[in-house]
């Protein structure tokens, strides 16, 4: 069989995987990111908050904490560089009960001992102007002008394709079974399509990175998947509020987050259960009806009737609540990026930085001369808001801009087309949505569908019975016709 | 005298209405509750010989507008038939340039009834 | 800018017949903005006959119906820009679109009418507990795929919501060689028409489970059961009372929902009910010269009502357009009140002074009432009394004002529409 051979082998495409392959990219080194779904961001990354935290949760000390306030800090200006959706647009943790403030207090102490820049505590009434909608149960708040939001998608999208522009190799459909030691101190890592040698191996396999790491360590972990439900809202409804707005826990218990998304929606959530199945991304009708009435915490009249859409994502928790990063004591040159959960989004950039640099050291990489590292990457125009102007300028360039594919999104052909040949390879709906916004919307892909499947059948000459929601499985359509 | 009653909805338009026909050693003597005459018509032929109009698409080759062109039964046809005449059609193409109303398939299942075009391809 | 008297925006049943009679009452200068590539909207996907019996004294199908207003239209020479997509109408009638010919431009219109129709209530909308599979299809999406691409979305076939999309696909996936195990509907009676349960459900054995729904979808790539249970009054799921069954395809008919993102955004007032704008018995909107019709300005079952509801709104719309508003133009009128079961009327305002000898006021009922009386009200004096023996959320009922009705009554206040006991 052909056993490909890496200096680095990246087990995950999610968020963490796909930071810690860019990062690597700037390095002379053979990189290779082996993913088990079709696309990156398939796991965690794609189903959680969008949020960019402050840095105040975490106990100080931890390295939760101090990757939280460094992958703050990196992620603006990463924003930038790579061309995605991101909002610093500050956090708010509302108290509503007059005798838990000192828990209000408490974080701020925390933030400030963690690093968290310019926090400081507002009252009722300046809370009540900063967010109009808020509670009337509402005493005071902390105010995180740091904290934002990013769009999870584009952030993992732009990672990879970056990664891979700089020559980073990216496999899908590729499930990791074994990892094995080889007699030359090589990794032997099998998957479910043959066998690929590396001389390190990064573990970011999610919810499943204590398997992973069972196979290589006696010393295990565990992971337990912790179940959030959530509710998104439609654009119409995406004003409701203009900062992040947690809950500060109460004797009644911990509150769900409502907050605007850089896609203009409004995203409230998430609820936490510990589950034992990492594959049951389903929603509950317990967990949503939990979602509705919390969100009346601390955000009045949020308009649920504008739901558009329901989901569950699943953070990779475990006991010590503690992000799990460096080289397995009984395993060298295998580094474990394990138990990436909230915050583990906005960690992404210094987490990435921190797993290369222990790899590089492993390794002895040396950095790639100048002028061989590309440091940025073009994402498509969002129609929704250039002026008319700049999107007639961009029918002039191309005249698929001229052609509305998702009504709801503002998303023109020409945006698709260009996803389809990017770096990544893009084959499923799914995976148009989350780098074009198309079908994301308040038809949930009623109108567009057909017409994308129109454009993946013309561009790539797929048959349409092949296109798939997300992957093998999940073909959208049965042969016409006989058995 | 054997004699019942049959409570039908009439399909011939959207009002709807509630028919009671009744029978007579399997004959008809009254229909009431309906508004219009086709009404009328409608419970008579329900309960001795139903028929309806079947619509459906078939491939056309051709045409830069259109991979299906939609058709229909000219006519109504027996209820029991709508099953053979959705087999006669299956492999059926129509080419373009094809009219309204042109025919797609003569007398189908010999019926009597043309299947025709209710689309320009 | 460029100029033009009446600019409709949409091209499907509602837009051709606004086109063609506002340019019948002397707009000639007359430009339909259709976002397909062909005329007609949904129409075309609606290959099943049942259409124009009330128009055209015969029953076509819907592309059939189309066919006659787009021959009439090419008749006309009106002027159809095809797959153009509106982006903005604003408030001083500038209507902005793009496509791939001219890119994005700019129309100065004299008057606007609004038709673009709605949209399906997707499966978001109704919080379904599982996971998000393929095999989820609204049933005017699936519709679209086995009419128009003549693919086929599923084999076994579950449909949530029996509006009359559902029952129609019933008979349709069934046709196709598709198996329907059944069609539940949350409510105790269902959305569609009496007859398309007869012909697509009752003609192949096909079951209607009213006061059911879908409590799971199972499967994690592609649909593999949905579990459906009975509810209570409450329209919650009675315990114990769920059943699986498995199906590749779970379809979705439970609601429209009229597409009114420009309506907003030029700062038209909305109906909370109907979720269309608030219309006079012009079919005015409260923007002045932008009028509304057919399934944007409330959703009807109807084609032959859209299509005359729009030739009131395409001929008011010339009138407007050639400085013609006759008296009283900008009030909006005396405003009608819905009570005791009727949930709203169009139009909601109406100007005895302005209107013409008769005004169709359409209006839906909140529930399944039987030998009631539909009553109208000019202030406290009942001036109509209609007896209806069936009266369903789903059938859109209808009473005409005449001008004699306010004759020689000055100040009414209010125009009430109720039901009452017989």
């Amino acid at each position: 069989m052909d056993v490909g051979s890496y200096d680095v082998v990246i087990i995950g495409a999610g968020v963490s995987g796909c930071a810690v392959a860019r990062e690597l990219s700037r390095y002379d080194a053979k990189v290779c990111v082996l993913e088990r779904e079709e696309d990156v961001c398939c796991g965690t990354s794609k189903a959680n908050s969008a949020i960019v935290h402050a840095g105040f949760d975490a106990q100080t000390g931890t390295l939760m904490a101090k990757l939280n306030v460094e992958g703050n800090a990196l992620m603006w200006q990463l924003a930038k560089d790579l061309d995605i959706g991101a909002i610093q647009c500050g956090s708010l943790v509302v108290c509503t009960d007059e005798s838990a403030r000192d828990g209000l207090d408490e974080l701020l102490a925390r933030g400030k001992a963690n690093g968290v820049p310019d926090l400081r505590i507002v009252e009722r009434e300046e809370l009540k102007e900063m967010e109009p909608n808020i509670s009337d149960q509402a005493v005071a708040a902390l105010w995180a002008p740091s904290a934002g939001i990013v769009d999870p998608f584009g952030l993992t999208i732009a990672l990879a394709e970056n990664a891979a522009q700089n020559g980073v190799e990216f496999e899908f459909c590729r499930e990791v079974t074994s990892v094995r030691a080889e007699q030359d101190g090589t990794w032997l890592v099998g998957t479910t399509a043959g066998d690929v040698r590396a001389r390190c191996v990064v573990n970011a396999a999610g919810v499943y990175s204590d398997a992973i790491h069972n196979m290589v360590s006696s010393q295990k972990i565990s992971i337990i998947p912790r179940k959030g439900e959530y509710l998104l809202l439609d654009t119409t409804a995406g004003q409701h509020v203009r900062h992040t707005v947690f809950m500060l826990p109460t004797k009644m218990g911990k509150g769900v987050l409502v907050s605007p998304t850089v896609h203009g929606n409004l995203l409230v959530g998430p609820t936490a259960l510990d589950v034992d199945d990492p594959e049951s991304t389903d929603t509950t009708a317990e967990g949503l009806a939990e979602v509705a009435q919390k969100c009346a915490l601390t955000v009045a009249n949020v308009p649920l009737r504008e739901v558009i859409t329901s989901f569950a994502g699943l953070r990779a928790h475990q006991p010590d609540h503690e992000f799990i990063i460096g080289e397995v004591a009984d395993a060298p040159r295998f580094v474990d990026c394990a138990a990436i959960e909230s915050p583990g989004l906005t960690a992404s950039p210094a987490v990435g930085k921190m797993v290369c640099n222990e790899v590089c050291a492993i390794l002895g990489l040396k950095e790639r001369p100048e002028g061989e590292w590309i440091a940025t990457r073009k994402s498509i125009p969002n129609l929704n808001i250039i002026s008319f102007e700049d999107w007639a300028k961009l029918c002039e360039e191309d005249p698929a801009y001229g052609r509305v594919i998702c009504r709801c999104c503002r998303v023109s052909e020409a945006q698709i087309i260009t996803m389809l040949h990017r770096p990544i390879p893009v084959r499923s709906l799914d995976a148009i949505k989350r780098r074009t916004g198309a079908t994301m919307g308040r038809c949930q892909g009623g109108f567009c569908s057909p017409k994308i499947m129109e454009i993946l059948e013309r561009e790539l000459g797929m048959e349409p019975e092949s296109i798939t929601k997300a992957g093998p499985g999940s073909e959208i359509l049965v042969q016409k016709g006989g058995e | 005298m054997a004699r019942e009653t049959c409570e039908l909805t009439c399909i011939n338009c959207p009002l709807g209405c509630p028919l009671v026909v009744t029978l007579e050693d399997g004959k008809v003597v009254s229909v009431t509750g309906n508004t219009c005459k086709r009404g009328e018509v409608y419970g008579r032929k329900e309960v001795t010989n139903p028929t309806r109009i079947v619509t459906t698409t078939v491939p056309v080759d051709g045409s830069d507008r259109e991979r299906m062109l939609s058709v229909k039964t000219a006519s109504d046809v027996p209820k029991e038939s709508i099953f053979a005449v959705m087999e006669a059609l299956a492999n059926v193409r129509a080419q373009a340039p094809v009219q309204i109303g042109d025919v797609v398939l003569a007398n189908v299942c010999d019926t009597g009834v043309d299947v025709v075009a209710t689309k320009s391809a | 800018m460029e100029q033009h008297d009446v600019v409709v925006v949409g091209g499907g049943p509602a837009g051709l017949a606004a086109a063609i009679s506002a340019y019948e009452a002397g707009s000639t200068d007359v430009v339909v903005l259709e976002r397909d590539v062909q005329l007609g909207g949904i129409l075309n996907q609606c290959i099943h006959n049942g259409f124009g019996l009330h128009t055209f004294k015969e029953e076509l199908t819907g592309p059939e119906y189309a066919a006659r207003y787009e021959d009439r239209l090419k008749e006309l020479g009106i002027c159809c820009l095809m797959d153009t997509m509106v982006l903005d109408v604003s408030p001083e009638r500038v209507v902005t679109a793009v496509n791939t010919d001219r890119g994005v431009f700019s129309i100065q219109a004299k008057s606007v009418v609004l038709a673009m129709g709605c949209r399906e209530r997707p499966r978001g909308a109704l919080n379904i507990p599982g996971f998000r599979p393929a095999g989820v299809f609204t049933a005017g999406t699936a519709q679209r795929l086995v009419n128009i691409e003549g693919q086929m979305p599923g084999k076994e076939v579950v449909i949530l919501g029996s509006g009359d999309i559902g029952l129609i696909m019933a008979r349709r996936m069934t046709l196709e060689g598709a198996h329907v195990a059944c069609v539940a509907e949350l409510m105790p009676y269902s959305g569609g028409l009496k007859r398309n349960i007869v012909q697509c459900l009752d003609d192949y054995g096909i079951p209607l489970l009213l006061s059911h729904t879908v409590t799971r979808v199972e499967g994690k790539r592609r649909v593999e059961a949905v579990w459906i249970a009975q509810v209570d009054e409450k329209l919650r799921p009675i315990a114990g009372t769920e059943k699986r069954y498995p199906c590749d395809t779970l379809l979705l008919s439970v609601g429209l929902l009229p597409e009114n993102e420009l309506s907003r955004a030029a700062g038209i007032e909305l109906s909370p009910i109907t979720r269309g704008p608030v219309v006079d018995e012009r079919l005015q909107t409260s923007v002045e010269g932008v009028f509304a019709c057919g399934n944007v300005l409330h959703v009807h079952d109807l084609v032959d009502y859209v299509s005359q509801e729009a030739a009131m709104a395409g001929r008011m719309s010339a009138q407007y357009a050639q400085g013609d508003s006759g008296e009283g133009s900008a009030a909006r009128g005396i405003p009608l009140v819905a009570q005791g079961g009727v949930r709203y009327t169009v139009p909601a305002f109406i100007a005895p002074e302005r209107m013409d000898q008769k005004t169709t006021v359409r209006f839906r009922v909140d529930n399944v009432y039987k030998n009631k009386f539909v009553c109208v009200y000019l202030d406290d004096q009942r001036i109509m009394r209609k007896k209806r023996q069936v009266l369903a959320p789903g059938e859109m009922e209808e009473v005409v004002l005449k001008q004699e009705h306010f004759a020689e009554r000055d100040g009414v206040e209010r125009i009430v529409v109720t039901l009452e006991e017989g």
